[in-house]
């Protein structure tokens, strides 16, 4: 094969127009031939800038060398070694800010295609029927883990791999987090990669309990005194939906992104085979510009709706991922961009009939450094519209912090803890993920999972 | 798997079943007020049911279903032995009256509004006062004569009237003309709780306000998740907007938006709903409940 130095070897991907009408995965992914050829152009640099980029600091160039050599087993071991879900990073994390932003192929040309490398090797590694080892022994210590998304899940598997017997407890029916809720089929597909990985943590002795809401079913104390765990890990992410306050928020085709999403994935209505009902609109309005945002418009798309994608801000502060901006626009999704939402609009049966926008425009940097938008006086037009869905963003649920006593959060709800331990104001009890940093991302949850299982373990040990 | 451990067919049209499930957990830690999330099998949807009892030491709790469609159809035909692939809670918080202590509750005049199969959920709040010694009045409206349920259960904790739509038993109307009534006849409360129906706990409402007298209403809107992930449930109340299945799903009946939250439920349930759903994208609810067609 063929190989431009200077470019990613392109992956191949559904055609635009077929797959928007289908919730068939978008990007097929990378063979082995072409695989090899994109390892190719690794320069195996001595001091390796993408694994400063990365959150949990994947040995790449060691494993993109045994990829090139045609070893996914090894290629497997290594990113074993400081990532448990593979097959979903590849996928879903923003590798133009971590690894691939930092790769110095990237200076002169386009950064080394790692992401779709480490999807290719979780990928095949699954076919081929490797698996994670459960431990030799184990040590009889309990501990529970609350949630069931990649922070719990990691912190799960990792606490399992040291001989810990562990708990997790999902309140929903079905483990995963945003993985299995949240994140759409055409972009991780459901039973093939989610549940795969899931198995690998079960594989490990992890015991999943789904329909446990804790703080309602039982408590953070009840389960430390009554049940016999040492210690805990918080992993409940962020998931309060976010609206705007403005009139006719609660007209009939108003949604939150959580519902439309959940009633999609978790409840597959976008499947005609479903009993749940989702509405399909014909124009629906998103309204943010974050993963969320794209994941409600593209799943609005493909049921058969115009979407338009409305966002305060210009392109360049879209917060989404850059391949999922990209594949929304190739898809045909609308961008709106500094446009605010005012009023939403409803007709006499209280249907929601359009939106009313204010145009935008950026004003001078605040102090995070991110130019801040302003209304533009007299510039408000209307969008007809038949649905609208809030991708507002999200924020830690109040629950567990509520009904435990001495866990402490701060002024966003979030749940205070050490980022390098876990470790939270109450004794015993760790934390990480979204429900300590507010919505973030797959990896940086996953990160905190394997911090608290460290700091679990040296809290059992102390 | 939740097994059921006892069924029993109340009423036969509407069909309406009562259910005792093993749950240890939620036995363990409900309190009158709260609700479930109940899937029949591993496709089922999210179905909100009220608590209607439990039994701490047998770890069990008891629903009372009302088959209005796809899903709690699909219940009716689980019998004992069989189970729920899962029932999630107690979601939602307890009834407030209940955290009062027993000497306020005992120098209270309190009142039950109950319609239709909310007669159910009103059952665990008159037997937690009987049993705490707090007397109290209950108000229970139906149909018609058959779709009286609960009445020996009732009787055994509370002072009961009946009143049916249609005269067939009991008083003759609706429960705001039984209410009404009880206050001519000199009858005085300082709270009451209305369960049923939306447009029930609407009118009572209406009533109670003009009567000055307190009232706490269980909201039941569209759920999905029933832990505040998704805002379905959202409704208006003083002006702010809640979530019913965190905030609730009591809220004082005085201050909520009941026009909005009836125009909500049509979202996907009533036959416009469904019929809007319907001519504006085709068959997206195939519930085959026999409403649409
Ligand atoms: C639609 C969407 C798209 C996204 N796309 C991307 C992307 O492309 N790339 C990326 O890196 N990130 C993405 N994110 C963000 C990413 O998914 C999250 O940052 C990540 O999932 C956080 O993991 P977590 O383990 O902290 O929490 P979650 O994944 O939120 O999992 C928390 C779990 O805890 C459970 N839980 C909560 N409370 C309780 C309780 N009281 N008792 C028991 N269980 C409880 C929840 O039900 C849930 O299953 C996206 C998020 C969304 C919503
Ligand atoms: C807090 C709460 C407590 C409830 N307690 C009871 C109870 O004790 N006994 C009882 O018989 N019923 C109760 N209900 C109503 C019950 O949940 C609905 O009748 C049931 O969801 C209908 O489902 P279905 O598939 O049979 O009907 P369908 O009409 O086919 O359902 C269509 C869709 O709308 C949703 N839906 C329809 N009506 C309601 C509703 N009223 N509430 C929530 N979602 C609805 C369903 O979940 C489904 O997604 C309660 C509802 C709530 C919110
Ligand atoms: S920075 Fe790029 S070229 Fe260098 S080791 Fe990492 S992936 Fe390979
Ligand atoms: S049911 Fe989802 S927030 Fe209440």
């Amino acid at each position: 094969m063929e190989v431009d130095m200077m470019k990613k070897v392109p992956v191949r991907e559904q055609d635009p127009k077929v797959r928007a009408t289908n919730f068939e995965e978008v990007c097929l992914g990378y063979n082995k031939e072409e695989a090899e050829a994109e390892a190719s152009r690794c320069l195996n640099c001595p001091n390796p800038k993408c694994v400063e980029g990365c959150p949990v600091s994947i040995k790449i160039p060691q494993f993109i060398k045994a990829v090139k050599e045609g070893n996914v087993g090894e290629a497997y071991r290594v990113i074993g070694e400081s990532s448990s879900l593979p097959a979903i990073c590849g996928r879903v994390c923003p590798q133009e800010t971590q690894c691939e932003g930092k790769c110095v192929r990237g200076i002169k040309g386009e950064a080394v295609s790692i992401g779709k490398l480490e999807r290719y090797v979780a990928d095949t590694a699954r076919e081929m029927g490797i698996k994670p080892a459960p431990p030799e022994s184990k040590n009889g210590k309990k501990v529970a883990v609350i949630g069931s998304g990649p922070s719990g899940l990691t912190c799960a598997g990792d606490l399992a791999k040291m001989g810990y017997d562990v708990t997790v407890f999902e309140a929903l029916h079905e483990p995963g987090g945003v993985l299995t809720y949240g994140i759409p089929e055409f972009r991780l597909p459901k039973e093939r990669v989610v549940a795969k990985e899931i198995d690998n943590v079960r594989a490990l002795g992890v015991s999943i309990e789904t329909d446990v809401v804790v703080g309602k079913s039982v408590t953070i104390d009840s389960l430390m005194k009554d049940e016999g765990f040492s210690a805990v890990f918080v992993g409940s992410g962020a998931g309060l939906p976010k609206f705007m306050n403005i009139p006719g928020e609660q007209a009939l085709g108003v949604f939150s992104a959580n519902e439309f999403l959940t009633r999609s994935n978790l409840m597959k209505a976008f499947s005609e085979e479903s009993n749940t009902p989702i509405m399909r609109p014909k124009k629906a309005v998103i309204v943010g510009g974050g993963n969320v945002a794209m994941d409600a418009a593209r799943t609005a798309l493909r049921m058969g709706a115009e979407v338009h994608v409305v966002y305060r801000r210009s392109e360049a502060e879209l917060p989404a991922r850059v391949e999922e901006v990209h594949h929304a626009k190739e898809e045909g999704i609308i961008f709106d961009l500094l446009t605010n939402p005012v009023e939403i609009l409803e007709n006499e049966e209280g249907w929601v009939r359009g939106i009313r926008c204010i145009r935008m425009e950026l004003g001078e940097p605040d102090e995070s450094g991110r130019r801040s938008p302003v209304a533009v006086e007299g510039s408000e037009f209307e969008i007809e519209c038949d649905a609208v869905i809030m991708s507002l963003g999200t924020s830690p649920n109040p629950l567990i912090a509520s009904t435990t006593e001495g866990l402490d959060v701060n002024r966003r709800g979030c749940i205070v803890a050490d980022e390098s331990s876990g470790k939270s104001s109450k004794d015993g009890v760790f934390a990480g993920g979204d429900a300590v940093t507010g919505a973030a991302t797959v990896i940086l949850a996953m990160g905190a999972g394997k911090a608290g299982a460290k700091g679990i373990d040296e809290y059992m040990n102390a | 798997m939740f097994k059921i451990l006892e069924k029993q067919v109340l009423t036969e049209s509407p069909v309406i079943f009562r259910m005792v499930v093993e749950a240890p957990r939620i036995a363990k830690s409900c309190e009158p007020g709260q609700f479930l999330i109940v899937r029949a099998d591993k496709d089922g949807e999210r179905v909100p049911l009220t608590i209607c009892d439990y039994d701490r030491d047998k770890g069990t709790i008891e629903i009372v279903i009302q088959v209005i469609g796809a899903e709690t159809d699909k219940m009716s035909r689980l019998e004992e032995g069989d189970g729920f692939a899962d029932v999630v809670g107690p979601l939602g918080k307890p009834s407030d009256l209940l955290e009062l202590p027993v000497e306020e509750l005992k120098k209270k005049k309190i009142l039950f509004v109950a319609g239709g199969v909310g007669t159910a959920p009103v059952y665990p709040q008159a037997k937690w006062l009987h049993d705490h010694g707090v007397d109290c009045d209950v108000i229970i409206g139906a149909k018609n004569k058959d779709l009286v349920i609960m009445e020996e259960k009732f009787k055994d904790v509370c002072n009961l009237t009946i009143t049916t739509d249609d005269g067939s038993y009991g008083r003759s109307g609706m429960v705001t003309v039984a209410l009404q009534d009880l206050w001519n006849d000199g009858v005085r409360w300082d709270h009451c709780v209305a369960i049923g129906p939306m447009i029930m706990m609407k009118f009572v409402c209406k009533l109670t306000k003009e009567l000055g007298i307190h009232t706490v209403v269980s909201m039941n809107p569209i759920m999905v998740d029933g832990t505040g992930m998704c805002g379905a449930c959202r409704l208006t109340v003083d002006g702010k907007v809640r979530f019913a299945c965190v905030d609730g799903p009591e809220f004082d009946g005085h201050l909520v938006d009941f026009d909005q939250a009836m125009a909500r439920m049509k979202l996907y349930r009533t036959e416009e709903g469904r019929l809007y759903l319907r001519e504006k994208e085709g068959a997206t609810h195939h519930g085959g409940c026999g409403n649409c067609d």
